[in-house]
């Protein structure tokens, strides 16, 4: 039993999950902003419930990169290296979002609106995607070489978990999104999200379900087949609770779900962390591809503090920002005076 | 063309662009904060404008830092797997740090400060735009521990093949660190300083044409005003201060760069002789500063240079503060090189086709010397320009010269200038090591890696060419919608950073409005500073 990187795994697996959790709801509104926003006040209220906090989740991802690159950098380079092309385009799509949820605002022109409107929204689709199939793949596995190098060409990854994952992701992000707006907004928006969410439920959970029973059917302990079951009664008890109108409670069944669903996953493919569709003998397990007792000992003593300040202030942050939006506030959109 | 240039050129290209906006970031950050205190202190108008004015286009160069330096991230691994391997174990865990200990602070508080004009007690504001400005001084003490160990590797044993840490301490008190730290803020700073130079010269001078403020015959201001929105008595302040500011944060931070790049400067002759014989062109030992060589410094033979300009003793004194002992020259150092490091490449599949091959110790001499001198001179130029500056608003105003402002505008430019020639003269000069060996600390400086070896070996040619002109293209997409968003909210002065100004009164505000709409008159307007 190795300890300490055990626990680094399973830290990684809270980040990842805490990742697809808030920033899987602001991927979902990014997409929304074409798919369900109506007119350019929707889309503002949109981009206003997950404005202030959008960044500080994305830093979830970029924190279970740098935790993977610290605790298991065979991990970290076999895995970004082997996925090289579609990390690219996550990557742009990421810059894409990023950058239009901040400029959108900043010219008073509906073409330069518009524009960036596509850009969150393509952004979103496209970084869920590529995050989703990498996530699945490094569950399912990719053609790795004894040195953990991808072999087989720039597509060697392409496989169905790659699209079942990607199509998971979004398809999750779309729905949370869905209920993250119902919780958020004030008036058409929020009832129309209501309205969209018990339509979407079941379809939208439908591909994470099917990856982590597939998951869980190839190398699954009991303690997953468990999560799994309390992950689909927490998506159950949301589609209900949504039928009722009990919103927040609906958000949390949602919460249930993917936390169940995700902690089912990674429980499955534990002690292996990247497999190697060559040869079991390649796999990169929490063994062989974690760093020295000594750096995770570090690390772990900078999580102690580090985890806690940050879900300190991020609540503190959700707690500030907890009105609702509505179309109500928003301001007229100005131009930019010449002086 | 093979993979390894492509994959170097795609992290160059992509690592200068992150540094042309994180100076801004760490600089105007610190500015605005200052700015916001002055605020909160004095309660006087023309603090909460210049917080806004310049906290709009702060939060304009913010983001695309975010945006790069996703990618920056994540690269160590997609394109330097061996790279990451070999270092993971110690390199990975400050970025690890920097993530949850300064990003999350940096973009959780950056976010209550953007939407929390109205809705935060001011003091609880006020802390936010510190948090967020303090965590980016953290951030770029993590990156720099990460990149300084590159640059001297300490703290570490060789453990099959690998670097592991073995005291973390010694990595994050790396003395490479501690003076590359803050020589990096000030060259952050003097980014700052000419940016709020150069914008609010151009305002005054606006002013001036304009007909809004005059001079009396002994050549002092005399501040007018006009009915159009946000001219007023107070906007002269606003640019007159700002100018100021901007002048004395760029003279300091030339004389932070000039202290601190000596202690550099002495560290690196012992740390990386070859580096810093390289960017003096000395090809044989001696004692003198080259102010101009002449010759092909681009090629790696350094009898092809020739010293025109020569400077006795300067080089001795930059490196060991006296002025006659001799420094190694490049034809010195080659042989000692090859004698602890190898003259070739070793026999290892890591560096596939390239195994045997001589290594080539000297670094590009045309990009060492040149990007120091680079460095040195916009530095210069900036902090004399400054002075300068100082002297002409003595009377309260700029002259009315187009061309000054014109210099002025564009002198924004050198700064950047500056910090991207430091940061190429760095790593191209650490070159042909990605990890460069650390010759005064006795048993570790067999932990060193060739560049060569670093790239990841299963990603093809393809695929960098496909990764490298996708980033490039991008890049430059938004550096010209940047800049040019830059310019519209420059142009548009501090109505374009505070809408509310429109809703007020026409006649002249100065120092009226002490809150400046921070009340909760208007909470429709809560989004205003928002989307
Ligand atoms: C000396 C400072 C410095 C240096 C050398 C670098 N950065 Fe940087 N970085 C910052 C200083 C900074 C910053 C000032 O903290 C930024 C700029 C804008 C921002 O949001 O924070 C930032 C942003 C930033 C972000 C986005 C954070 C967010 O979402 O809030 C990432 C992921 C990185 N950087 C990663 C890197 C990596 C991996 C680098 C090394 C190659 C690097 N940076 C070089
Ligand atoms: C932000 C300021 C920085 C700039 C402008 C910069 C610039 C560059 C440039 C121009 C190169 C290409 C050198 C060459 O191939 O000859 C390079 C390479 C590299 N740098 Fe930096 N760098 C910066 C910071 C960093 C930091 C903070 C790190 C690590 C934490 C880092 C790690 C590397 C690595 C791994 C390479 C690739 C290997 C190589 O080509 O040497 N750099 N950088
Ligand atoms: C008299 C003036 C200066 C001296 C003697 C000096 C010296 C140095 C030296 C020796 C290095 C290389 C350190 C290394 O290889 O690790 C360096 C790097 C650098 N310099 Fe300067 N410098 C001066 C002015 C400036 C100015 C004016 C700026 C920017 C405004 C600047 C920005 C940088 C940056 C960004 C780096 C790379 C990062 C680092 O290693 O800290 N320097 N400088």
């Amino acid at each position: 039993m190795e300890s300490l990187p055990t626990l680094w795994f399973v830290i990684i697996a809270f980040f990842f999950t805490g990742y697809l959790f808030l920033e899987g709801f602001d991927l979902g509104v990014g997409m929304l902003m074409r798919l369900f926003a109506r007119n350019d006040t929707e889309r503002r209220v949109l981009l206003n419930t997950v404005g202030p906090v959008w960044d500080g989740n994305e830093v979830w991802l970029i924190t279970a990169g740098a935790m993977v690159f610290a605790a298991f950098p065979h991990w970290y380079a076999s895995l970004f290296a082997g996925l090289y092309l579609p990390l690219v385009l996550v990557l742009l799509a990421l810059i894409f979002r990023a950058v239009g949820f901040e400029y959108r605002g900043k010219v008073h022109s509906d073409r330069w609106r518009a524009g960036w409107d596509w850009a969150i929204a393509l952004g979103s689709l496209v970084s869920a995607f590529g995050i989703g199939a990498m996530l699945a793949l490094t569950t399912t596995g990719l053609p790795l070489n004894a040195n953990g190098d991808r072999v087989g060409g720039p597509f060697a990854w392409l496989n169905g978990y790659a699209v079942l994952g990607g199509l998971a992701v979004v398809a999750f992000c779309l729905v949370h999104a869905l209920a993250f707006l119902m919780l958020k907004t004030d008036g058409e928006v929020r009832h129309r999200a209501r309205r969209a969410l018990r339509r979407w439920l079941p379809i939208g959970l439908a591909p994470l379900a099917l990856w982590a029973i597939l998951v869980v059917m190839s190398h699954g302990k009991t303690g997953s087949w468990l999560l799994l079951a309390v992950a689909v009664a927490g998506a159950v008890a949301a589609w209900l609770l949504a039928g009722r109108g009990k919103e927040g409670p609906a958000f949390l069944g949602l919460g249930v779900f993917l936390v169940a669903g995700a902690g089912a996953i990674f429980s499955s493919v534990y002690p292996t962390v990247l497999p190697s569709t060559i040869d079991p003998a390649f796999n990169l397990t929490v063994a062989n591809a974690s760093s020295s007792d000594y750096t995770l000992g570090v690390m772990s003593v900078v999580a102690l503090f580090g985890i806690p300040a940050v879900l300190a202030y991020q609540l503190y942050t959700y707690w500030v920002f907890r009105k609702r939006v509505s179309s109500v506030h928003i301001p007229a959109a100005h131009a930019v005076l010449p002086q | 063309m093979e993979a390894l240039e492509i994959a170097r050129w795609q992290f160059g290209i992509t690592t200068v662009y992150h540094f042309l906006m994180v100076p801004l970031t760490i600089g105007l950050g610190l500015v605005v904060a200052s700015l916001q205190t002055m605020w909160f202190v004095t309660g006087r108008e023309q603090y909460l404008r210049m917080t806004k004015f310049w906290g709009k286009l702060f939060l304009i160069n913010f983001i695309m830092g975010v945006a790069t330096g996703l990618v920056q991230e994540f690269q160590f691994g997609m394109a330097w797997s061996e790279y990451s391997r070999f270092v993971g174990d110690v390199f990975g865990a400050p970025l690890a740090m920097e993530s949850l200990l300064a990003f999350f602070t940096e973009s959780i508080f950056l976010g209550l400060w953007i939407f929390g004009w109205k809705r935060l007690p001011k003091p609880v504001h006020l802390l936010s735009i510190w948090a967020a400005t303090l965590a980016s001084l953290a951030s770029a003490y993590f990156i720099l521990a990460a990149n300084s160990w590159m640059q001297h590797p300490v703290g570490v044993e060789l453990v099959d093949g690998r670097a592991v840490m073995t005291d973390v301490w010694a990595v994050l008190t790396n003395n490479t660190l501690l003076v590359a730290f803050p020589h990096t803020l000030f060259g952050a700073f003097s980014v700052a300083g000419g940016f709020l130079l150069g914008i609010a010269w151009y305002h005054l001078y606006k002013r001036r044409r304009d007909g809004i403020d005059t001079v009396d015959a002994a050549g002092k201001v005399v501040v007018g005003s006009n009915p159009a929105i946000g001219r007023d008595r107070t906007d002269h302040k606003v640019w007159l201060q700002s100018l100021r500011i901007g002048a004395v944060v760029a003279l300091i931070s030339f004389a932070g760069v000039s202290l601190t790049g000596d202690l550099q400067a002495k560290l690196m002759f012992q740390q990386q002789p070859m580096k810093m014989a390289a960017a003096e062109a000395a090809c044989h030992d001696g004692t003198g500063f080259s102010v101009l060589s002449i010759g092909d410094i681009g090629s790696r033979n350094c009898d092809d240079v020739k010293a025109v300009v020569e400077l006795p003793g300067l080089l001795s004194f930059l490196a060991n503060g006296d002025f006659h002992t001799d420094v190694k020259g490049v034809n010195t150092l080659i042989p000692e090189y090859q004698q602890k490091y190898g003259s070739v490449l070793p026999d290892d599949p890591a560096y596939g086709e390239r195994a045997g091959q001589p290594v080539q110790y000297v670094p590009v001499m045309a990009v060492t010397y040149w990007g120091f001198r680079i460095m040195i001179t916009f530095g210069m130029l900036a902090a004399a320009a400054a002075a300068v500056a100082l002297w002409l608003v003595r009377k309260g105003t700029v002259p009315e010269s187009k061309w000054l402002m014109r210099l002025a505008v564009f002198g924004i430019l050198a700064p950047f200038g500056a910090n991207s020639a430091g940061w190429i003269f760095t790593e191209m000069g650490r070159q042909p090591f990605v990890v460069a060996p650390n010759p005064d600390f006795s048993g570790i400086d067999n932990v060193f890696m060739f560049t060569a070896a670093a790239v990841s070996p299963g990603v093809s040619l393809g695929e960098l060419v496909f990764s490298v002109s996708a980033f490039t293209l991008v890049y430059l997409t938004l550096l010209v919608v940047e800049v040019r968003l830059l310019a519209v909210y420059c142009r548009g002065g501090v109505p374009s950073a505070m809408p509310e100004l429109l809703h007020r009164d026409r006649e002249d505000s100065e120092d009226r409005d002490s809150d400046g709409g921070t009340g909760g008159k208007d909470d429709g307007d809560v989004l205003a500073f928002a989307y």
